[in-house]
């Protein structure tokens, strides 16, 4: 960590986005985490993310758990809301959030512990009925604040830093993510900003459950040769399926591409998902053959990384459950309480 | 890109960059430290070593070293280094035990050196401690040259001069002052090894215009002006001054008349406001005393009656470009102004005379009258004959005198020595890691915004009513405390090692400047484009390193890093580190021949 706090100074010719805001006007307090932490980069990825999308902070909710992972939505957007919950829960604290007030953006920030363990069942029930989010997971198969054990994403026969070899089964959330239903899913690395961001920018954009599983070495506990989540193991393993350019709002297409290389995905708000193919036969919207994709690779010990899965025509929560479209939080005496001939009406219909 | 050389001298001299804009290389960011731990004598002493003068320089200075500022292009204003220059002075301790001692044997070489200024002195001071036996000759009785004879006391009172030039002349160096060279032949035939000419550029340039020879009575030459009133021949001057010219004699001029009687003081100038030569900070102070500053008007004529002065005629003009984009003055059609006036001061260039330096004895001139002076080695075209200071390429100022007499001090001293002087000798240069534990660094790394400190001035009063007083009661300690608290102690370099980087981006999400940039490499116009922030000040270097594990390049933009350490402090594997670079530009001596350097 740092004990210096970052000066005010900043570029004199940094550009300023739609709202006038430099990025760093995104940033949050400096960061605790130890000097070189992948969360960190994150953390960078997230600020250029709303940057570039012109998001007001005060549009944002952060929701975070308990973990390293969990710290960091102190460390970006300090103008926005945030709430540190208990570890493990943050899916059902940001589920009754966007229940009561579905007009902010939510961000779940959470890491393997606090998902694929104590959190394990919260992430899939909130996966599982669609809540309008982007859950990211910094993943980096460790406990990092209880100095070293292997996590649930361990890989096994991946070894410790003290040298033990694991010998659990690891959780694949990517995989298990496909399986309930996410209707946006990929994977990347901390170390890869420009593979980052546009996935993260799509996620953002997205109406539906969005998640996002970011291999993020811990390297203070996770960074050792036998390791399967170091930069140097994520970089040689490393298996792109695609690049992502995002293209904001209804913005026409300007960027040239050959044709046949590129799939255009457009979301529910307009946004387009240009999808620059690295591996010809995959298939972005075929939830299936991802998921067996996926496996194959993993055996081979290859990470599969990029936009993976993304359902376009997504829905979510709210429209299941017909709520209106005004935020349940700003419904007043009047609308939560129509009045006895309302009531009578209701009385009447049922009988 | 290929790799930047860091082991270059020149490469982080140049990310210093008061230091490099600075003509003696003064160490800038070295002193104001010491200033701000309180070590006033230590930093008055690395002033010293290299700049000669820091009381008077304190004062005076012009100062390049202050545009140059990082501060400047990541602020505003720059940190107030020349007056942080005379707190070392003002506030040191009795430093005469630190001063070289007079040479106990003498080398038998002998220099003769013609004026008693600052280059002339300074060439002096480096080569009397080796045993060269100096001897200073000046028209006038105490040493100092222009610093004593043009400078205003209320800007530079003469207790300064004499500590400094007093620091020098004891060093066992014979000063024969009133005594003016009259012949350059006669002095070589005294037979010295060496002379160094440091004459400075000692005629005002005079205005030709009608009524010139009538009004003389009230005309002055400014330079002749100021020297007279500095040796007290001058003491009052009429009420309605007239000020011709927009250089620094020209701000000296109408401020002395200001406390010599004169009540309507105005500048008037030629050319514009903003393209006047006078530093904008002497042009503040004379404004601040009440005296307006009149552009683009040119003096056509002086007028008078019955003999005498009755003001000048001025032709209102304006500036145009032409077709080749040069910039002229031309009449604006508006009938001429005449300003009244009882003196006129005349203060519009000065000029470089050489009437005492006969033109058979091997010294080639120029069209201009100029001696051909080599702008390293400063020898003209005598073996003998050394020229600096104004006397070599015309009016410049203090420090480029001291920069010029250092260098011709270390020609003299290889010369006679039997070695060529073209050789030059390399800076003295040390990098040295300032780590001194986690999160701990040898110097004050946390930088804020902060504005310059003004330095507190006498009062207004008071100041023009007696012109010896100084105008300017420099920092106290407090200020100066806090004005050194602004350096950003550029000469604390970021030093990479690519072996070590792990590719984690954390020096580029904590860089507050976004100066860091991982990427493919390219020509240097190509990466500047892809960098994090713009890079477009092409006269700071990007520092390149190759050698990463995925074949990218670390570059790093130097023009606005604040070198505050971050990227240092969040480096997980020690691939960033803080080393502090010291620059010492190597002086006349036993270090600056080639003999010494090979053995070493």
């Amino acid at each position: 960590m740092t004990y210096l706090a970052k000066p005010k100074f900043h570029h004199p010719d940094l550009p300023k986005n739609a709202l006038g805001f430099t990025h760093r006007d995104y940033e949050g307090s400096v960061s605790t985490l130890c000097a070189g932490c992948g969360h960190d980069s994150i953390t960078g990825a997230l600020i250029q993310t709303f940057f570039e999308l012109s998001i007001e902070p005060h549009r944002v909710a952060k929701i975070s758990g308990i973990g390293c992972s969990s710290k960091t939505p102190t460390y970006f957007l300090g103008n926005s809301h945030g709430f540190n919950s208990v570890h493990g829960r943050m899916p059902s604290v940001l589920t009754g959030a966007n229940l009561a007030n579905r007009d902010l953006i939510y961000l779940g920030v959470s890491g393997d512990g606090d998902s694929a363990s104590i959190g394990f069942g919260q992430f899939a029930h909130a996966i599982r009925r669609g809540v309008n989010m982007t859950y990211i997971v910094e993943n980096n198969g460790v406990y990092g604040l209880t100095k070293g054990q292997f996590s649930a994403t361990a890989d096994r026969g991946s070894k410790s830093k003290r040298g033990v070899t694991n010998t659990d089964n690891s959780i694949d959330l990517v995989a298990i993510a496909l399986q309930l239903g996410a209707t946006y899913v990929a994977r990347s690395f901390s170390g890869d900003k420009q593979q980052l961001v546009p996935i993260l920018k799509g996620a953002i954009e997205h109406k539906g459950a969005a998640f996002i599983d970011v291999i993020s070495p811990c390297i203070a506990f996770n960074n050792h040769a036998g390791s399967t989540k170091s930069f140097d193991y994520v970089r040689e393993h490393n298996e792109a399926v695609n690049r992502l350019d995002f293209i904001s709002g209804r913005a026409p297409i300007e960027i040239n591409y050959d044709p046949g290389t590129v799939q255009i995905v457009e979301q529910h708000d307009g946004s387009k998902l240009a999808l620059r193919k690295i591996d010809a036969d995959y298939d972005v919207n075929d939830r299936t053959a991802a998921m067996g994709f996926l496996q194959r690779h993993a055996a081979g010990g290859q990470i599969v990384t990029g936009l993976l899965y993304v359902e376009s025509e997504a829905s979510d929560l709210h429209t299941h459950l017909s709520t209106v479209e005004r935020p349940l939080n700003q419904l007043g005496e009047q609308d939560l309480c129509p009045g006895s001939t309302a009531l009578a009406k209701i009385n009447a219909a049922l009988r | 890109m290929k790799n930047t050389d860091i082991a270059a001298p020149d490469y982080f001299h140049k990310v210093v960059d008061c230091q490099w804009a600075c003509p003696a290389h003064t160490p800038v960011p070295e002193y104001i430290r010491l200033i701000a731990e309180g070590r006033y004598s230590d930093a008055y002493m690395i002033n010293w070593k290299s700049n000669v003068f820091p009381g008077i320089l304190g004062r005076t200075c012009d100062r390049p070293c202050e545009p140059a500022c990082r501060r400047v292009r990541v602020e505003d204003e720059p940190v107030a280094i020349c007056r942080l220059k005379r707190v070392a002075a003002d506030y040191k301790d009795d430093i005469t035990a630190r001063l070289p001692k007079q040479a106990t044997r003498k080398n038998g070489k002998r220099i003769a050196l013609i004026g008693g200024g600052p280059a002339s002195l300074t060439v002096a001071r480096d080569l009397a401690p080796l045993g060269y036996d100096c001897t200073v000759f000046d028209g006038d009785p105490k040493a100092g040259g222009m610093i004593r004879t043009q400078i205003p006391k209320f800007r530079l009172p003469d207790s300064v001069i004499d500590e400094e030039t007093g620091y020098i002349l004891g060093l066992g160096i014979t000063f024969k002052g009133g005594t003016r060279i009259d012949s350059l032949k006669a002095l070589l035939a005294d037979g010295y090894d060496a002379v160094f000419v440091g004459s400075g550029a000692p005629r005002g340039r005079d205005l030709d215009i009608p009524g010139r020879q009538e009004g003389a009575a009230n005309i002055h030459i400014g330079i002749d002006w100021l020297s007279s009133v500095s040796f007290g021949h001058i003491s009052k001057i009429g009420k309605r001054v007239i000020v011709l010219g927009g250089g620094n004699t020209a701000m000296d001029c109408c401020r002395s008349a200001r406390r010599l009687g004169g009540e309507d003081v105005k500048v008037i100038v030629r050319s514009g406001f903003e393209e006047m030569k006078a530093s904008p900070w002497e042009k503040e102070d004379a404004m601040h005393e009440g005296i307006p500053i009149l552009n683009y008007m040119v003096p056509k004529a002086f007028t008078h009656e019955n003999g005498k002065l009755t003001g000048v005629t001025f032709e209102k003009v304006k500036a145009v470009k032409d077709d080749k984009g040069r910039r002229k003055l031309v009449p604006t059609g508006e009938p001429d102004e005449h300003v009244p006036c009882d003196d006129v001061l005349v203060a519009v260039g000065q000029e470089n005379s050489f009437p005492w330096i006969e033109r058979d004895i091997g010294i080639a001139f120029d069209d201009w009258g100029m001696p051909k002076v080599d702008p390293v080695t400063f020898r003209s075209t005598h073996p003998l004959v050394f020229f600096g200071g104004d006397a070599a390429f015309g009016p410049k100022n203090i420090i480029w005198a001291v920069a010029h007499g250092h260098e011709a001090a270390v020609s003299i001293d290889k010369m006679l020595n039997g070695e060529d002087i073209a050789e030059r000798p390399l800076p003295a240069v040390t990098l040295v890691s300032q780590k001194m534990g986690i999160h701990e660094w040898s110097y004050d790394n946390a930088v804020a915004l902060d504005e310059r400190y003004k330095v507190p001035q006498r009062d207004k009063a008071v100041a023009l009513k007696d012109i010896k007083a100084e105008v300017e009661l420099g920092f106290d300690v407090k200020l100066a405390l806090g004005e050194a608290g602004r350096c950003l102690n550029c000469d604390v370099e970021t030093v990479f090692t690519p072996s070590l980087c792990i590719e984690c981006d954390a020096c580029v999400d904590i860089c507050p400047m976004d100066c860091i940039t991982f990427t493919e490499n390219g020509e240097e116009a190509d990466l500047r484009t892809r960098l994090n922030a713009p890079a477009p000040n092409t006269t700071q270097a990007l520092y390149v390193q190759n050698g990463l594990k995925t074949g990218r390049v670390m570059v790093k933009d130097e023009d606005v890093c604040l070198h505050c350490s971050l990227c240092a402090e969040r480096c997980p594997t020690g691939a960033w580190d803080m080393q502090k670079f010291f620059l010492e530009m190597t002086h006349a001596g036993p270090s600056c021949r080639h003999h010494a350097r090979s053995a070493a």
